[in-house]
C-alpha cells in the first residue's frame, strides 16, 4: 500500500504529461519539451551527486558533445535519421566522459570539481574557437531526426507533439534506466561509495571502477540531453557546454533534491519556468531567481521535493497521528 | 616453526621523521589469536594499516598464506581473505545495519558491475549478510539506521560487515575501545567464537580482554617488537614489565 501511495504522484504526474498536448498550446508544448530534455540533463547529473558523491561541475560538457554530435554529423545532411544520429550523440558523449571521468575520478571533492570544470571548460573553448563548427555562433540544423523504415515515416520529430511523446518517452526510459542500474549490485556500490568510499574500498572493490561507469553513464545520458535539446531548436551553440549551464544543472539537481529521481524533475520544472516568467515581471529576475534558490537551500535543505512529504507529517501531527517510524527517523536526522 | 598465515619481515613505515614502524619482524600463526599490544603512539594501528594495504611500507615483506602482498592496494588485499575492522567506527551511517552488512557482503561476488537484476534477488549475499549480523549480535537491529545506534552497536556492526566479507584472517583494532563493561563482554565473547574459525590480529588495550582471548602476544615500544611469545612468557619478561605493564600497574 505505501508503495502505491509513493508512485501515486508519479503516476499523477506522467498522466498530467502525458494528456498535455491534447490541452496546451503550441508553445507550452515547446516549452514543457524543453523542460523535459532538461529534466533528463539534470536526472543524469544526480546519479553523480546524489547517488556516487561525485559533484561534477563539468556536465555541460556531455550535454553540449551530445548536441555537437548530431550537429556537426548531420548540419549538410538531406535527411537525419533517426537511428544513426542518436546512437553518434551517445556515443559522442560516452566516449568524451571516459575520458573526462578517467583522468577526474582519481580526485575528489574540491579537486574533483575543479578538475572537471577545466575540463569542460577545454571542450567550451575548442567549439568557441573553432571556425570549422561555427565557433561563437554555433551550428544550425534546419531538419529534425526521422525515424524511418525503408522509405515509411514511422516517427517524424518535426512535428511538435511527436517530438515532445519522443522526449517524454526519453525521460520516462531515464528514469526507468537509472531506478533499475540503482537497484542492482552496481547501484548499491555506488551509493556505499558516495556514504563512505574509504570503507567501500577496505571491503574489497576497486571503487575506481565503478566511478568511472557511473561517470560514464551519467554523460552518456546528458548526452542524450543534448541530442534532444539541439534536435529541438535546431541550433547547438558552445553555450551549451559552459560552466554556467554546469552550474544551472547543479541548481536544478540541489533545488529539487539531491539523490531522489524524481527531484530533479521538479527542479528542471521550477528553473525553466521561472527563466521564462521571471524576466516579464522585472529586468532584475535573476536576482530573483537566486533569492529563490538560496531560500529553498535555507528552508528546505533536501530540496523542493521534501515540502510535501513534510506538510503531510505536519497535518499529520496536528491531527494527533503518531509518526510512522520511517517519518520520525526522517525528522530525526533532519534536526 | 609451525604453520604460519601471515609473515612479516623486516617491516618499516616512516611519517616524515618519525619512524612509526621500525624494523618489525613478525610470524601469525594459523588459528591463533594475536594480540598486539604497546603504549600510545608505539606503531601498533601503523602496523595494521600496512597489513590492510591502507598504508605502504617503505621498506619490508609482508606474505599472506606465502603470497606477496607487500604494497597491494586495499580492496586486493580484501579480496585475498583479510578482513579489518577500524579503530574509529567506519561504516555507512545513513544505511541500516542490513544494508551496511549487505554492501560487505556482496563484495564477494565476482564483480558487482551487474545492472539488469535487482540485488535483493541475490540470496548468497542475503545469506551472508544475514548470517554476519547474527553472529555480531545485531539481529534484532536489522532495519535500524546505523547512525542511529549506540556507540557499541556501531563497533558490533563494525565486525559485523568485516565477518561478512568471510575473511580467513581478521584484523581487529581496538574492538573494544569505547565500550561499556557489557558491551565488552558480548564482544569478548564474539572474537572467543570466531576465534575458533578464524585467525586474528587484535590490538587491544583492555588487558583483562587481551589475557582472556590471546594465545599469543607481541609488546610494541616506539615502532619496535620489544617482545613476542606466548601470553605467559609476556606476563613473566623482565623487559616488557619494565616497558609497559609495570608502567600501568604504577599508574
Amino acid at each position: 500500500m505505501s508503495s502505491l501511495t509513493r508512485s501515486l504522484p508519479l503516476v499523477v504526474a506522467l498522466l498530467t504529461l502525458l494528456l498535455f498536448p491534447l490541452f496546451g498550446s503550441s508553445f507550452y508544448v515547446g516549452l514543457v519539451t524543453r523542460i523535459i530534455i532538461i529534466a533528463i540533463f539534470a536526472m543524469s547529473l544526480d546519479l553523480l551527486i546524489g547517488y556516487t558523491g561525485l559533484v561534477s561541475f563539468g556536465h555541460a560538457a556531455f550535454f553540449g558533445i551530445g548536441g555537437y554530435a548530431l550537429a556537426i554529423a548531420f548540419q549538410d545532411a538531406s535527411v537525419i535519421p533517426l537511428w544513426q544520429a542518436l546512437p553518434l550523440s551517445l556515443l559522442a558523449a560516452g566516449l568524451a566522459a571516459l575520458v573526462i571521468g578517467w583522468i577526474s575520478i582519481r580526485t575528489s571533492g574540491i579537486y574533483f570539481i575543479m578538475i572537471t570544470l577545466a575540463l569542460s571548460q577545454m571542450f567550451f573553448y575548442y567549439f568557441f574557437e573553432s571556425p570549422r563548427y561555427g565557433g561563437d555562433d554555433g551550428i544550425f540544423l534546419f531538419l529534425k531526426p526521422v525515424l524511418m523504415i525503408g522509405s515509411e515515416d514511422i516517427l517524424n520529430l518535426d512535428n511538435e507533439n511527436n517530438f515532445y511523446y519522443f522526449a517524454l518517452s526519453s525521460l520516462v526510459l531515464t528514469y526507468l534506466f537509472l531506478v533499475m542500474i540503482l537497484q542492482a549490485p552496481f547501484g548499491k556500490v555506488i551509493k556505499a561509495i558516495k556514504a563512505n568510499e574509504h570503507r567501500v574500498r577496505a571491503l574489497g572493490y576497486s571503487t575506481n571502477g565503478y566511478k568511472l561507469v557511473s561517470f560514464v553513464l551519467a554523460g552518456t545520458l546528458a548526452g542524450l540531453a543534448g541530442f534532444l535539446e539541439g534536435a529541438h531548436t535546431g541550433y547547438i551553440n558552445p553555450a551549451y557546454m559552459s560552466w554556467h549551464e554546469s552550474g544551472v544543472a547543479i541548481a536544478i539537481v540541489i533545488l529539487g533534491g539531491v539523490g531522489t529521481l524524481y527531484g530533479p524533475i521538479v527542479g528542471a520544472f521550477i528553473i525553466v519556468l521561472l527563466q521564462n516568467f521571471l524576466p516579464e515581471l522585472t529586468e532584475h529576475w535573476q536576482l530573483l531567481l537566486g533569492g529563490i534558490v538560496i531560500s529553498v537551500v535555507l528552508f528546505l535543505p533536501r530540496g523542493a521535493t521534501s515540502l510535501f512529504p513534510r506538510l503531510l507529517s505536519l497535518i499529520r501531527t496536528e491531527k494527533g497521528v503518531p509518526l510512522s517510524q520511517e517519518e520520525s527517523t526522517k525528522v530525526d536526522t533532519d534536526g | 616453526m609451525a604453520d604460519a598465515i601471515l609473515r612479516i619481515d623486516r617491516l618499516s613505515k616512516c611519517f616524515g621523521g618519525l619512524i612509526a614502524t621500525n624494523n618489525v619482524t613478525l610470524e601469525f600463526e594459523r588459528g591463533q589469536v594475536h594480540a598486539i599490544i604497546g603504549p600510545n603512539g608505539a606503531g601498533k594501528t601503523t602496523l595494521i594499516n600496512l597489513l590492510s594495504g591502507d598504508l605502504s611500507p617503505n621498506d619490508g615483506v609482508i606474505l599472506f598464506n606465502g603470497r606477496n602482498i607487500t604494497r597491494l592496494p586495499p580492496h586486493k588485499i580484501s579480496q585475498m581473505g583479510i578482513g579489518r575492522s577500524y579503530q574509529k567506527t567506519n561504516i555507512f551511517a545513513e544505511f541500516t545495519c542490513f544494508e551496511n552488512c549487505w554492501v560487505a557482503a556482496q563484495s564477494r561476488l565476482k564483480s558487482s558491475m551487474r545492472f539488469f537484476r535487482p540485488a535483493r534477488h541475490l540470496q548468497a549475499v542475503q545469506e551472508r549478510a544475514e548470517r554476519a549480523l547474527g553472529l555480531c549480535g545485531l539481529k534484532p537491529r536489522r532495519d535500524i539506521q546505523a547512525s542511529a545506534m549506540s556507540y557499541g552497536e556501531q563497533r558490533q556492526l563494525e565486525i559485523g560487515m568485516m565477518l561478512a566479507t568471510e575473511p580467513e584472517l581478521l584484523l581487529l583494532d581496538e574492538p573494544l575501545a569505547g565500550m561499556g563493561r557489557e558491551e565488552s563482554l558480548q564482544v569478548i565473547e564474539l572474537l572467543r567464537r570466531l576465534a575458533k574459525e578464524h585467525t586474528l590480529i587484535l590490538i587491544e588495550h583492555d588487558m583483562d580482554a587481551v589475557f582472556a582471548i590471546a594465545d599469543q602476544l607481541t609488546v610494541m615500544v616506539n615502532g619496535r617488537v620489544l617482545e613476542t611469545g606466548t601470553v605467559e612468557q609476556i606476563r613473566s619478561s623482565q623487559a616488557v614489565q619494565e616497558a609497559y605493564l609495570g608502567v600501568e600497574e604504577a599508574v
